[in-house]
C-alpha cells in the first residue's frame, strides 16, 4: 500500500469530515436546546445558499449579501419559532420531527418559487486546487480550499463554544438543554431561547451552505446534506458539539478510506449507504453514540 | 340515535370477542365491502380504478405495515420503502423463476423475504430507540436500494435496473383489466387488514403496545424483549413487502429502484402521522389523504389559473404544491395530532348522542 497516497485519501476524507460536521452542528444545536430533531436542516442550508447567491447575481455586495442572509435566517428561525414550535409545545417528539419534515417541503419550494431551481456557481475567492508546496514536498495533493474549509469549521465551532461558555444567553441555552422546566422556573424565557436556537441554527446552515455550495454548487443536491449528517449524529451522539465534529471526522475518514480501497471489491457506489453502515455497528458498542447522554430507564 | 350499542346483549363468550362487537359497526363494514367489491368496479372507469383507487389501496397497506410498527410496537422506521422494494423485487425473481409456484404463493414468500429483511435491520432497535433507531433503519434503505441496482440477479440481468412486472394469473384468469387488478388488490388487503386488526387484538399485538408504551416496563413483566421487538420489524414488513410486490404487479407495471427512495418512505409515514398513529382505520383515512391530495391540489391550482386566465409555468406549480402540501402538514399536526382517526373517533361520540344534546 502507498503510504503517501494513504495518507492523501486520509487528509482528504478528513477535511470532507469537517464539511460533515458543518451540517450536523446545526442539527445539534436545535436538538440539544429543544429536543427537536431538525429534519429541515438540509433545507435551511439549501435555503440560506440559493438566497445569498441569487442576492449576489443580482449585482449585491457579497458582505452586504451576507449580512441580509444572515438577516433572513433569522427572520426564519423566529418565524419558525412562532409558526410551527409554539403550537406544538408538549407534543410527542416524532410529532415535531414530522413537522420539521413539513417545514422541508415548504422551505424547498420557497426557495425554488423565490430564486428559481437551475443551479449556481458560487465563488468565495478560495480556489479549490492542491497547495502546492505541499505537492512538489511530500507529493501529497491537498485541496486548499478543504483547509480554508477546516479552518471556518474550526473558528465556528470557537465562536460556538466562546458564546455557549462565556455569554449570558449561552448559559440560559445550556440551562434549557438541561432540563425545560428547570430553566422555565428559574426564570428563563424557553421561547426566546427557542428562538435564538433556531437563528444560530439558521446562521450555521448559512456557513455550511456557503462551503458546500462553493464546493458542489449551489444546487437542490445540497438538500440531501441532512442525510449526509445523520450518521454523523449518530456516532458522535445527538446532544454533543464535539461529537458532531470527531464524528464528522470518522465517518469522512472512514468514508473516503472505504471508497477508495473497499469500493472497487464490491463494484462501487458505496458512498450512499457505507456511513449509515458504518454508524450502525458502532451503535451496536456504544447506543448512545460517543458522546451522547447516557439514557437511564426507569419503572 | 344511528349509533348506539344500548340493548345489544353478548350471551355468549364468542359474541363478546368477535371483532367488530357493535351491530352498527358490522353493518357498516359489510356496506363498505359489498361497494369496494361490487358497486366500484361497476361504476368506476379505468382512470379512476387504475390511477387513484388502486394505488390508495396500495399505500393503505404499507401504511398499515408501518402502523403495526411505529403505532403498536413503538417503533420508529424509515425504510418502509426499502422494504416494498425487496417485495417488489423478490415477488418478481419467484414469478419469474419458479412460475409454477402461483401468484399468491410468489407475493407471500415475497412478503417473507421483507421480513428476513426487516428483523436484520431491526436488530439494533434492542439496543437504540427513539431517533437513533430512525436513523438507523434509514442504513436499510440506503443499502437494500445499493444491492438491488448492483447485483445483477435480481433485475434479471436488465441494464437499466428496470423490471417489467408480468402478467399475472390467477386461477387461470389472467388480471389485465384495471378491475381485475383492483379486485385482486383490494382482496389481499381486505385479508391483511382484518388480520391486523385481529392480530391487535391477540397476546402478541398487547405485547406490542406494552412495549411501545415502556419498554423496561414490559420486560419487567415478562414479555420477551427481543421476540416481540423482531416479531413487530418481521410483521410490519411483510405487509411492506406485499404491498410493495402489489405496487410493481398491480400499479406500476415496470419498476426502477428509483420509485423506492427516502420520499416514499417519508409519505408513507405521513399517511400514518395524518390519518392518525394507532387505528387501523388511520392508515386507511391517512393513506386516502395522501394520495388524493396531490391530485386534488392540482386540479385546483389549474381550475385557479383557468379562472385567472393567467399561464402559470409548470415549476411554479409544483412549487406551490410543496409549499401547500408542508403547510397542510404542519396544520395538521397542530389541529389534530393524533390524527384523522380521532376525528371519526369524535364523530362516533356525537353520532350516539345525536339528535338529543345529552
Amino acid at each position: 500500500m502507498d503510504i503517501v497516497f494513504f495518507f492523501e485519501v486520509l487528509t482528504g476524507g478528513l477535511l470532507a469530515g469537517v464539511m460533515y460536521s458543518l451540517v450536523a452542528l446545526g442539527f445539534v444545536l436545535i436538538y440539544k436546546a429543544s429536543g427537536v430533531f431538525n429534519f429541515a436542516q438540509g433545507a435551511m442550508v439549501f435555503f440560506a445558499a440559493l438566497t445569498f447567491v441569487s442576492l449576489v447575481e443580482r449585482g449585491m455586495n457579497s458582505w452586504v449579501a451576507l449580512v441580509v442572509t444572515l438577516v433572513v435566517m433569522i427572520v426564519l428561525g423566529v418565524v419558525t419559532e412562532r409558526v410551527v414550535l409554539r403550537p406544538l409545545v408538549n407534543q410527542p417528539q416524532i410529532t415535531l420531527f414530522m413537522a420539521t419534515i413539513g417545514l422541508t417541503f415548504v422551505l424547498e419550494g420557497l426557495s425554488q418559487l423565490v430564486w428559481g431551481s437551475q443551479p449556481h456557481n458560487l465563488e468565495v475567492g478560495i480556489p479549490d486546487v492542491p497547495i502546492v508546496w505541499l505537492t512538489e514536498k511530500w507529493n501529497v495533493s491537498i485541496s486548499q480550499f478543504d483547509i480554508f474549509a477546516a479552518l471556518v469549521a474550526g473558528a465556528l465551532v470557537a465562536v460556538l463554544a466562546l458564546f455557549f461558555q462565556k455569554t449570558r444567553i449561552g448559559r440560559a441555552l445550556r440551562a434549557v438543554a438541561d432540563d425545560h422546566q428547570a430553566a422555565l422556573a428559574v426564570g428563563i424565557p424557553l421561547q426566546h431561547i427557542w428562538a435564538i436556537v433556531w437563528a444560530v441554527a439558521g446562521g450555521v446552515a448559512l456557513v455550511a451552505g456557503l462551503l458546500w455550495g462553493a464546493r458542489n454548487g449551489v444546487q437542490f443536491a445540497l438538500t440531501f446534506l441532512a442525510l449526509k449528517a445523520l450518521p454523523v449524529l449518530l456516532i458522535g451522539g445527538f446532544e454533543s458539539i464535539p461529537g458532531a465534529i470527531l464524528g464528522g471526522l470518522i465517518i469522512g475518514a472512514s468514508e473516503k478510506l472505504a471508497e477508495v480501497y473497499f469500493g472497487p471489491m464490491v463494484g462501487g457506489g458505496i458512498e450512499s449507504w457505507f456511513a449509515y453502515v458504518m454508524a450502525l455497528l458502532f451503535l451496536l458498542v456504544r447506543p448512545e453514540g460517543l458522546f451522547g447522554e447516557k439514557h437511564i430507564d426507569r419503572v | 340515535m344511528l349509533y348506539r350499542e344500548a340493548g345489544q346483549f353478548k350471551s355468549s363468550y364468542g359474541e363478546d370477542q368477535q371483532i367488530f362487537p357493535i351491530r352498527q359497526d358490522r353493518i357498516a363494514i359489510a356496506l363498505l365491502l359489498v361497494v369496494a367489491f361490487v358497486v366500484v368496479p361497476l361504476v368506476g372507469n379505468q382512470y379512476w380504478l387504475s390511477a387513484l383507487i388502486t394505488p390508495f389501496l396500495i399505500f393503505a397497506l404499507a401504511a398499515l405495515g408501518l402502523n403495526i410498527l411505529t403505532g403498536y410496537a413503538g417503533q420508529l422506521s424509515l425504510g418502509t420503502a426499502a422494504f416494498m422494494a425487496v417485495g417488489a423485487f423478490m415477488a418478481y425473481n419467484f414469478v419469474l423463476r419458479m412460475p409454477w409456484l402461483g401468484v399468491i404463493p410468489s407475493f407471500v414468500l415475497a412478503g417473507l423475504c421483507a421480513a428476513l429483511v426487516g428483523v436484520v435491520f431491526g436488530l439494533p432497535s434492542l439496543r437504540i430507540k427513539g431517533f437513533y433507531l430512525a436513523v438507523a433503519t434509514l442504513a436499510c434503505q440506503f443499502f437494500v436500494l445499493w444491492v438491488i441496482q448492483r447485483w445483477g440477479w435480481i433485475t434479471n440481468n436488465s441494464a437499466s435496473g428496470v423490471i417489467t412486472a408480468q402478467t399475472i394469473t390467477l386461477f387461470g384468469y389472467p388480471l389485465t383489466s384495471p378491475a381485475a387488478k383492483y379486485l385482486f388488490t383490494l382482496s389481499v388487503v381486505v385479508v391483511l387488514a382484518l388480520a391486523a386488526k385481529n392480530l391487535m387484538r391477540s397476546e402478541t399485538g398487547r405485547a406490542f403496545m406494552a412495549v411501545r408504551d415502556m419498554d423496561v416496563a414490559a420486560s419487567v413483566i415478562g414479555i420477551p424483549m427481543m421476540k416481540t421487538k423482531l416479531l413487530a420489524f418481521a410483521i410490519s414488513s411483510f405487509y411492506c413487502g406485499v404491498a410493495g410486490a402489489l405496487y410493481a404487479y398491480t400499479y406500476l407495471g415496470t419498476v426502477e429502484p428509483e420509485a423506492f427512495t427516502l420520499d416514499l418512505s417519508f409519505r408513507v409515514l405521513f399517511m400514518i402521522i395524518i390519518g392518525g398513529v394507532g387505528p387501523i382505520l388511520g392508515s386507511f383515512l391517512g393513506a386516502a389523504f395522501i394520495t388524493l391530495f396531490p391530485i386534488l391540489l392540482n386540479l385546483a391550482t389549474s381550475g385557479v389559473s383557468h379562472a385567472l386566465g393567467i399561464e402559470v409555468p409548470h415549476a411554479m406549480v409544483s412549487n406551490l404544491e410543496l409549499i401547500v402540501f408542508g403547510s397542510l402538514i404542519i396544520f395538521f399536526l397542530i389541529v389534530e395530532p393524533s390524527g384523522l382517526a380521532r376525528l371519526w373517533q369524535i364523530t362516533k361520540e356525537k353520532l350516539r348522542l345525536w339528535p338529543f344534546p345529552h
